[in-house]
Formats: C-alpha cells, structure tokens, sequence
C-alpha cells in the first residue's frame, strides 16, 4: 500500500514521506510532490519525524528472570519507546552461551512481536559467563548473535579478553566490555567521592572503569581488532577513549541517558532507585560525557535498560540491585537535549540510528529510497508522568518515575506497517 | 520531671546529626541531664513513658548501645522488646522492609535500628509511621553517641565549645562514630582534626573541612581532646594495614603523646576498647579519662531521645 506521513517535522524543516510496503519510497518538503488518491494519508502536524531507534545494550530477563521481563514486554516497551531493533545481553538464565538459548531468545521475539521491533542477542564472550572459557561463538553466530560481551560479569582475566577479541574477529563478531576491574573496590554502592565519603558508602573509583577501557584499547591497537566500550560513565575513561581515536584505534563507545542527566548527588538520601552500575558518577563527569557524544568522542546512545521487580530496588543499599529500566523514556530524555540546544536533532539520529547500525551491521532507515520504512512520530510538546501502569516495561525501575516529562512517542512504523 | 514537651521537637525520627539545628541540641543536652539526675537516685526509674513501647532492632552485633537503650527505656517505664540478628527472620530470608512492617504492625512508638548498611535506618523511617532512632547504620551515622561524646566534652567544657580543637585519631573511614561526631562538633564551632594512615582515611577526605594528619605527633600538637577510634580487627585482613603491631607503634595513644596536647586534655573513647593497640591502658585509666562517663552519658542522652520522639505531637 502507498502511504504518506504529511507535514512531519524533520529538522527543522515540514516533510512529506512517502513509503510503500516495507521500504521509503521519498521524502520531500511538505506539499512538493502531489499526494495520489489512492494514497493512504497520515496527517502528522505537530509531531517530529525519526526513523527508528537501535538500542544496542539492553537486558531483557528471558530465559530465567520472567518476573522482572519477558522478550514479549522488554520488546512492547521498545516498539512504544521508538526502538526498533534492540540487542539483547547474555546474562539470563541459563546464560546466552549456546545456539539453543538464542534460538529460544529469536523465537520469543518473532512470536510476540513478528512484526518487529527486532532481537539481537548478544553472545556470551565466555561459558557460563564465568570468565574463563571461551563460548562457541561460531555456534552463536550461526544462531544469529550480532555481537559479544560478557557485560554484567567483568572479565578480570586480560588473556581471556585477548582470546575473546581475536576468536570474535574470526567471525566479524565486534566484543561490547563492561569496563569495571573487579579488584578495585569490589562490592561499591555507588561513585566514589565527595557524596560516597559523606554517606558512608562504599564508591567505586573511576579508575575502576578507566584502567579496563584503557586494557582493552591497547589490545584492540596490539591485535589491529575493534572493541566497543560498554555504557561509559566518566571524564576519565573518555579521555582514554579520545586518545586511542588519536591513534587510529578501532574502538567504539557507548553512554547512556542517565549518565547525561543525573550525577552522585541523586543518592542523597540514600535514594536506592539511582544505584545502578556503572554507578553515577559527579557533575564534572556528566559534563565531560555530554561533550563527548556532541563531539563524537562517544560514538552512540544505548539504555542499559536493566529491568527488576519492585522489591529488588525497595530495600537497603546494599541489598537493592542494580540498573534502570530505559526502554520506555529513553526518546524523551535523550530530546530534553535536544530542546536544551545541548544536542542537534541529527546528532539524536547519528547516536541512536546511524553509527548503532554501522558498527553492528544493521540496517537503519536514512530516509533515502529503498531504506526499511521504520520510523516513529514524536510528540515533543506533550507532557506527563511515567507511572507504574503507563509504562510497557515490566521494570518500573527508573529513577524518573513519578517526574513530570515533556514529549513522547506517539506512533511508531515498522517495515512500513503502522503497530501503534 | 513534667510530662508536657514544652519545647517543639520537630523531628519523627532521629537519623543523623545533620537534621538537627543548635537549638535542637542544647535542648536535648539540657534534657539529658535533667534525666541524668535521676540516674543517680536510689530508685532510679520515672513513670514518663508509661505504656509507650520500645522496639531495639538490632541487625548487627551490639552490646553496651543496644543496652544503653534498654536501660534509657526502662528507666522512663516504657516497655523494650529487642529483637537481635540471631533471632530476626532477616536471617530467614524476609526482607528488611516486610521486617519492618511487621515490627510496626506491633504499634511500637519508637522503633531503635542498628543495620550493617549505610541508610537502612533512613529507609526505614521513611516506609514506617512510627519514630525511629539510628543506633548506627553503616559507616555513615551514629547520632546518639556523638551526643553522648558531646554530652561528656560539656561536663567539662560547659559551653565553651567555639574554638577548642579536638582530634579523632584512627580507623575514620569506615566510622559512623567520627562522621557523626565531625558533623556535631563543627555544629558547635569545634575545630577537627583527623589522623590515620591513608588507607583508613575516608575519600575526598578534604571536602570534610577538617584537618588530616597522617602522623599522631604532629595532629596531637595543643588538641583539648583526642577521641580514640576502635581498630576493626578485619581491616587487616582486608589489604588495609600490614599487620596490628605497626598500627599500634604509629597511632596507639600513649602518655607521650598527650605531653604534646594541651594539659588538660579529654579523652574519649566509643567503646569496646581495644588496650595496647588504639590506647594504652595509662591513657584510657588516666583521670583524663572520659570513657566511662561517656557511657553513664549515653544512658541520660538515650533517654532524652526516646522521651523526644515517643511524646512528639
């Protein structure tokens, strides 16, 4: 069927976008081409024009943690969040460690969701997630894993890291690290620092994440092998990742929206919501980050999107788990940043779209004729409140819970067919 | 002792010094020692608090504080249940909210929380309706023996707090007991020097606003009062210092030490001691001495909090 989104806004300026079946026919300033009759017509005035979002760090609980999320609600949440493809870690139960567990993970996606958003699981980097030996990663990839990490479970071992990197590369598999050395500081509760020293708990020092990115980029640049450093959440580890873009080092990077709009100050009160790992870190670091992504230091966004239940996160410091639920205010977040003229419109595609898609080989939508119709609408002058019972996610984990935002995903298209 | 709070305590529960304001706590001093008084009665209990209920829920070992309380409690004629680690169902399993929920469908007035994790006590207060009392919560806070600890310096000092220096001396990083006592005396206009080897020393230990010394000679020199800290034997163990006998040899309070201080000197202690390793027996049973009216003190102040939060409006 022949389709048109009418008078969107796309940077800045009035579209039209024509798409038929599953794939962009044009995209034109608004009323430059004539709309056929037979068209069907979708008058989207007011409402901000995006393709579809990738988000390349998400934990979705299925196999073994239903009660905090299923594939069917963490994908109910991105497809209502404007994600249309989302990666999925291998930290479930039984781990992401062999072709059956992610054939179950797709199977559960495509059943739920056949129309999208799409799975990507990530294959675990080691059996079990131990740290010790390596996973079949040929297995995995022929079960259609895009990429490998161990995230969750930090590799101690610099020569598994190696052996990962280099049997990865065998089948252009790029290895996604969470850099925490688990040495330093093991059992932290949050950023070590001023507000960590006058509440009494125990911080993780930055170091902690420095000191492993730094590993992993003088291996990357040793074995001429690419890395992705996972969900980066100081100044510290930036400059680290600055340095080795000097050098020409294949190494990519992530933050997340979180890491943008809260510091350590935010567990004042001992506010076990805001635990989260990588912790918070303070202002300075918050600021460095924001540049890093407006200077591409920071290649891409990702939500860390770490569901629990309720009683996980309602308890003592020390017992509450760690992470937030992301999927569903992800868009909004990121566009207060927009709205602040702290970031560009097309810079919110390059992070969430266009270098996600590069780096794990994934189609995204440029708008340009031919490219998948997945795209979504988004109201940025609507205000209201995230609740538990307005939110798709299981995991009402979020530290926004209960705050007023303004602007949301209002439709969301794809492979050209409109699902809400 | 009249039954009507003629002064307005503002506080449903006492967490940390931090909330409080200087009227709050000369108020409180003051009312401590009007309960100290009857202490030292032959018959050494008031009908205050009569039918009120004390809950003391202990979630890590404690002996003289959880006493300290028990004493305070009965003293006034509340009626004190304690509920210990060994016996709570935390080691069942329940969370330390639904343990809480319980212990408040027992409608106590005033629930006392010792936890292992910094901010159980403030967690609590805020999921629970009744008053509750941080007994020491982690690193982070121990308010009633900072009061006790100010209680004692103001036996000897009266007012005179502006400008007096006291040095907390050891293990400070990991002590609810020196965060809550940096926060108090500087309140009151006290200056605070902290002394330990770096590994014992908080981080950012600079945005403290005290003066950090890594030598007892120097950190000692013209103090008013030294407060010594107990050495948590696992420390050791934990990478932080070599081995008790160096501790001792650098940061063991000892008679030569005080020669350096003013001359007269207040020591406290918070107790259980450790003789020989943080001070040496001369000092603790020097007449110099505060630690045991510390603990005399803790029972009037602990008294004067349980009468505040059970018979606030």
């Amino acid at each position: 069927m022949y389709c048109c989104i009418h008078n969107a806004k796309h940077l800045e300026a009035a579209v039209d976008l024509f798409f038929e079946d599953e794939k962009i026919i044009t995209m034109t300033p608004c009323g430059h081409q004539p709309i056929p009759d037979n068209c069907l017509l979708f008058d989207a005035t007011g409402l901000v024009l995006m393709p579809s979002f990738i988000d390349a760090h998400v934990h979705l609980r299925e196999p073994g943690f239903e009660y905090k999320e299923t594939i069917e609600s963490g994908l109910t949440a991105a497809l209502y969040g404007g994600f249309g493809q989302v990666m999925c870690m291998a930290n479930t139960n039984p781990v992401n460690d062999t072709a059956a567990v992610t054939s179950f993970m797709l199977q559960q996606a495509t059943t739920s969701h056949p129309y999208g958003p799409t799975l990507h699981p990530i294959a675990a980097a080691t059996k079990g997630l131990a740290g010790t030996e390596l996973a079949p990663l040929g297995e995995l990839k022929n079960a259609g894993c895009v990429a490998v990490s161990n995230d969750g479970r930090p590799l101690a071992s610099t020569e598994i890291m190696r052996r990962v990197m280099e049997y990865a590369a065998d089948f252009g598999l790029t290895v996604i690290d969470h850099c925490e050395d688990p040495t330093l500081a093991p059992q932290w509760i949050m950023n070590e620092g001023e507000v960590s020293s006058r509440l009494g708990l125990k911080g993780q020092p930055v170091v902690g994440e420095a000191l492993q990115a730094a590993r992993d980029i003088m291996l990357a640049e040793y074995l001429h092998l690419p890395v992705h450093i996972a969900h980066v959440s100081s100044a510290l580890t930036v400059d680290v990742i600055a340095f080795a873009k000097s050098r020409g080092i294949a190494v990519t990077a992530e933050t997340c929206p979180h890491y943008l709009l809260l510091d350590d100050t935010a567990l004042e009160g001992y506010n076990a919501s805001c635990k989260v790992s990588p912790p918070l870190r303070a202002a300075k670091d918050r600021a460095a980050l924001l540049k890093a992504i407006q200077d591409g230091t920071i290649d891409i966004l990702t939500t860390d999107h770490a569901p629990h239940a309720l009683h996980e996160k309602l308890t003592s410091m020390d017992q509450a788990l760690v992470g937030f639920s992301g999927l569903d205010l992800a868009v909004t977040l990121t566009w207060n940043l927009v709205r602040e003229n702290l970031l560009a419109e097309d810079a919110l595609h390059r992070l969430w779209c266009r270098t996600p898609g590069q780096i794990f080989h994934l189609p995204t939508n440029g708008f340009a004729p031919n490219d998948p119709a997945d795209f979504f609408l988004f109201d940025p002058h609507v205000t209201w409140v995230p609740e538990a019972d307005n939110l798709y996610s299981r995991g009402k984990n979020t530290p926004f819970l209960g705050q007023e935002l303004t602007g949301r995903v209002k439709h969301h298209w794809l492979k050209g067919r409109q699902l809400f | 002792m009249s039954t009507t709070n003629r002064y307005l305590w503002q506080h449903k529960d006492l967490l940390s010094i931090e909330q409080l304001s200087s009227e709050d706590i000369f108020h409180l001093l003051d009312l401590a020692q009007s309960f100290a008084e009857i202490n030292r009665r032959p018959v050494r209990k008031v009908p205050t608090l009569q039918g009120r209920t004390v809950i003391l829920f202990f979630v890590e070992n404690s002996t003289r504080t959880k006493t300290s309380f028990d004493v305070a409690g009965k003293r006034l004629s509340a009626d004190t249940h304690a509920l210990s680690l060994s016996g709570s169902s935390l080691n069942k399993g329940e969370s330390l909210l639904d343990t809480g929920l319980t212990l408040q469908a027992m409608n106590p007035d005033v629930l006392v929380v010792r936890h292992s994790s910094s901010g159980a006590a403030a967690f609590l207060a805020k999921q629970l309706s009744c008053g509750v009392v941080n007994a020491g919560d982690g690193w982070h806070a121990h308010p009633t023996q900072a009061l006790l600890d100010c209680y004692s310096l103001r036996q000897a000092w009266h007012d005179n707090f502006a400008d007096r220096t006291l040095l907390i001396l050891g293990d400070i990083a990991h002590s609810r007991v020196a965060r809550s006592n940096v926060q108090l005396l500087h309140k009151l206009g006290v200056n605070v020097r902290l002394c330990g080897p770096r590994t014992l020393l908080p981080p950012c230990v600079e945005s403290w606003g005290c003066h950090v010394y890594h030598d007892l000679n120097q950190a000692i020199e013209g103090v008013d009062a030294v407060m010594c800290l107990r050495l948590q034997l696992e420390r050791q163990q934990a990478g932080l210092l070599p081995n008790l006998a160096e501790y001792s040899r650098r940061f063991c309070l000892g008679p030569m030490h005080l020669t350096h201080a003013k001359q007269e000197v207040k020591i406290l202690h918070p107790g259980p001691l450790n003789r020989g390793l943080e001070i040496s027996d001369v000092v603790a049973d020097a007449p110099s001495s505060l630690i045991l009216n510390q603990v005399e003190a803790g029972v009037a102040v602990r008294m004067a909090i349980l009468y505040l939060l059970a018979t606030r409006k």
